[in-house]
């Protein structure tokens, strides 16, 4: 993380609620870019609703979003795309029926002109999605091979190299190792340390400790609906992290039954 | 982390070589490419002395494939986007009744009538899809019910007005008309005249015709045919938005999270298999000259038939217009090749059902190989 710099979004005591329940009560968050925050937090803490706020699906009751230091209301997902902030969801990112190279470009088709009429530019799209996915680290058979028989880690890289490309400035990231075996995971993670020396600010939402101390810079924790303030990397244990995700005591008497860190 | 993944990975050693022939082979169209193979071999081993591969003969099944692959390529793109139409036949009876209504019943010139029936259709083929994006129904059950409204208008409407269920006198109607020829005329002629002249395709040997060809020109229902699947191969494999029709079929949600207007997507493709209805209702009428109730009876399933023979899922998202153009060639060929063959004409749909298990099997397994799924 870079102090310096100011933060590119902002989220100022967001409130949310559902009719009488208050999902979100008074959450602030800064992001910086080049830095991957972790949003930790057990079902129910709110995680989704707060991201769900950030990038534009629903609207805050109460508070502000400042991106860029400015006071920003997106209508819907798309307003806070074409700002810059891209969501990479746990199941619905990619088509498994589609190549690799169409499910790249899909909604951002790249074209050519032959006269009047306008095509697919299947030419630059390979080439493109093939120099990116060897960026990640991923190498393809071609980039027509259908996305249906890459592993879930490598979807979720094609996932987070595709929002890169068309510049997303914050990531977004909803529990992205959360269906992973153990070294699909170690990839997407190497996959958001490249992202986050790139420049990008990386939002990573998770509730595995060990995941997020593994690439955080800070980290904050969600208990329901409120934060329990953030911390820098280095100055919180992954014992308490847990602690603070699950609320306190409870779990260290469960823990004390199982014999071990759950 | 770093060590994990390189900048320039290894190739994964869980990943075999696959020889160029094998990946030049496993398309979505194979099922149907090996399909006609061992149909036109069959045709050619049983009744190659039938007349079947005669000038004549050629024509006669290629009019009625010709007829199968343009409701197809509109059940084809509509299918990838992850919908059914079963209206599809009801469609072509209402077509062409609306058509013999407005021209003779109504007696408006036949391009005036063909260019309102084709925009009424093509609003009914939107409305359908509407009400199945707004209301989140499988589009079998609308389109069912649409297959009924439909049906029973163009059994109606004859009846209330005419009294018989065919309306004919549309070749007189369409006497000098500038659009019906576009659907009801021939291409060619002089081309055929001349191969007829130089005995290269047989001719009429008596009769008031004598010296004239048998077959004397290309009827436009091919050429329709022909130009329909071009254009819907080309909107589908090398455009924008057919990547979107992949997207729409594939995963809704997904395609959606990725800015892909996916309600429009799927309303346009009903709108164009009612285009293809009409299309298929319109020549029809103008080759036959009438407008019967009962046109166009189980053409849906027909549509869809070829549209899996060809390689297409049917739960949406892959496909190829390409190989339902083949489904339909091997539909045509089987239909007319086993009355050529002289075989009774009820294992007609022995022969079919064998056709759409085995071509089906097949499709499977190469979709399999190429998506992963499992």
């Amino acid at each position: 993380m870079n102090s310096e710099n100011s933060p590119i979004i902002q989220m100022k005591n967001i409130e949310k609620h559902f009719g009488s329940v208050i999902a979100l009560a008074g959450v602030s968050v800064d992001v910086f870019p080049g830095e991957c925050h972790c949003l930790l937090g057990d079902n129910g803490a709110g995680k989704s609703t707060f991201i769900k706020t950030m990038s534009g699906v629903h609207k805050p009751t109460h508070g502000d979003i400042l991106f860029e230091g400015v006071p920003m209301y997106f209508a819907d997902p798309r307003d806070a795309i074409s700002a810059g902030i891209a969501t990479v969801h746990q199941h619905l990112a990619m088509i498994p029926l589609m190549s690799v190279s169409r499910n790249f470009f899909m909604g951002n088709e790249p074209e050519k002109s032959v006269g009047p009429l306008k095509f697919f530019d299947h030419d630059y799209a390979n080439k493109v999605t093939m120099e990116e996915m060897r960026k990640m680290g991923i190498n393809l058979r071609g980039p027509d091979q259908a996305v249906g028989t890459l592993s879930g880690g490598e979807r979720q890289t094609v996932a987070i190299a595709r929002a890169v490309h068309f510049g997303a400035k914050v990531l977004i990231l909803d529990e992205p190792t959360s269906a992973l075996g153990v070294r699909q995971t170690a990839n997407v993670l190497a996959t958001i340390d490249k992202v986050r020396k790139q420049g990008i600010a990386v939002v990573f939402i998770t509730h595995n400790v060990r995941h997020a101390m593994a690439v955080g810079d800070r980290f904050t924790v969600l208990n329901r609906g409120k934060t329990l303030g953030t911390a820098q990397r280095g100055q919180i244990t992954p014992e308490e992290l847990q602690d603070m995700m699950a609320g306190g005591q409870e779990l260290v008497s469960l823990e004390g039954s199982l014999g071990g860190t759950v | 982390m770093t060590g994990v993944a390189n900048n320039t990975p290894a190739a994964d050693e869980r990943v075999k070589e696959i020889s160029p022939l094998r990946q030049a082979l496993i398309r979505p169209e194979l099922g149907g490419m090996v399909g006609t193979v061992a149909v036109f071999t069959f045709f050619l081993l049983f009744a190659s002395d039938s007349g079947m591969f005669n000038s004549q003969g050629v024509l006669n099944w290629s009019i009625v494939s010709a007829q199968f692959m343009i409701i197809a390529v509109g059940a084809c793109l509509l299918m990838i986007a992850g919908e059914f139409d079963l209206s599809v036949g009801s469609m072509i009876g209402f077509a062409g009744m609306m058509i013999a209504i407005f021209s003779v019943t109504l007696g408006w010139p036949v391009w005036i009538a063909i260019l309102t029936t084709f925009v009424l259709c093509i609003a009914i083929g939107g409305l359908n899809g509407f009400i199945v994006i707004r209301t989140g129904l499988p589009s079998f059950i609308v389109t069912l019910a649409f297959l009924f409204i439909l049906r029973g208008f163009t059994i109606y409407l004859p009846q209330l007005i005419e009294r018989k269920t065919i309306i004919g006198g549309i070749k007189d109607a369409a006497e000098g008309d500038w659009l019906a020829p576009i659907f009801g005329g021939k291409i060619l002629q002089s081309l055929f005249t001349w191969l007829g002249d130089a005995g290269l395709i047989t001719t009429f040997s008596r009769g008031s015709r004598m010296g004239e060809p048998i077959v004397d020109g290309i009827p436009m229902l091919i050429v329709w045919a022909i130009v329909l699947v071009v254009l819907g191969h080309v909107l589908l494999t090398k455009t924008k938005f057919g990547n979107w029709i992949f997207a729409a079929g594939g995963d809704a949600e997904a395609a959606r999270n990725s800015g892909v207007p996916v309600n429009k997507v799927k309303i346009l493709m009903f709108m164009l298999t009612a285009f293809c209805a009409t299309v298929f209702a319109v020549c029809q009428v103008m080759e036959f000259g009438s407008a019967g109730a009962d046109r166009g009876l189980l053409k849906e399933f027909e549509a869809i038939i070829a549209v899996v023979i060809g390689g297409a899922l049917l739960t949406g998202g892959y496909g190829s217009v390409l190989g339902a153009a083949l489904g339909a060639l091997i539909f045509g060929v089987v239909q007319q090749g086993l009355f050529f063959a002289g075989v009774e004409s009820s294992l007609f749909r022995v022969f079919l059902g064998l056709i759409l298990l085995g071509a089906v099997i097949l499709n499977t397994y190469i979709r399999r190989i190429i998506t992963g799924e499992r």
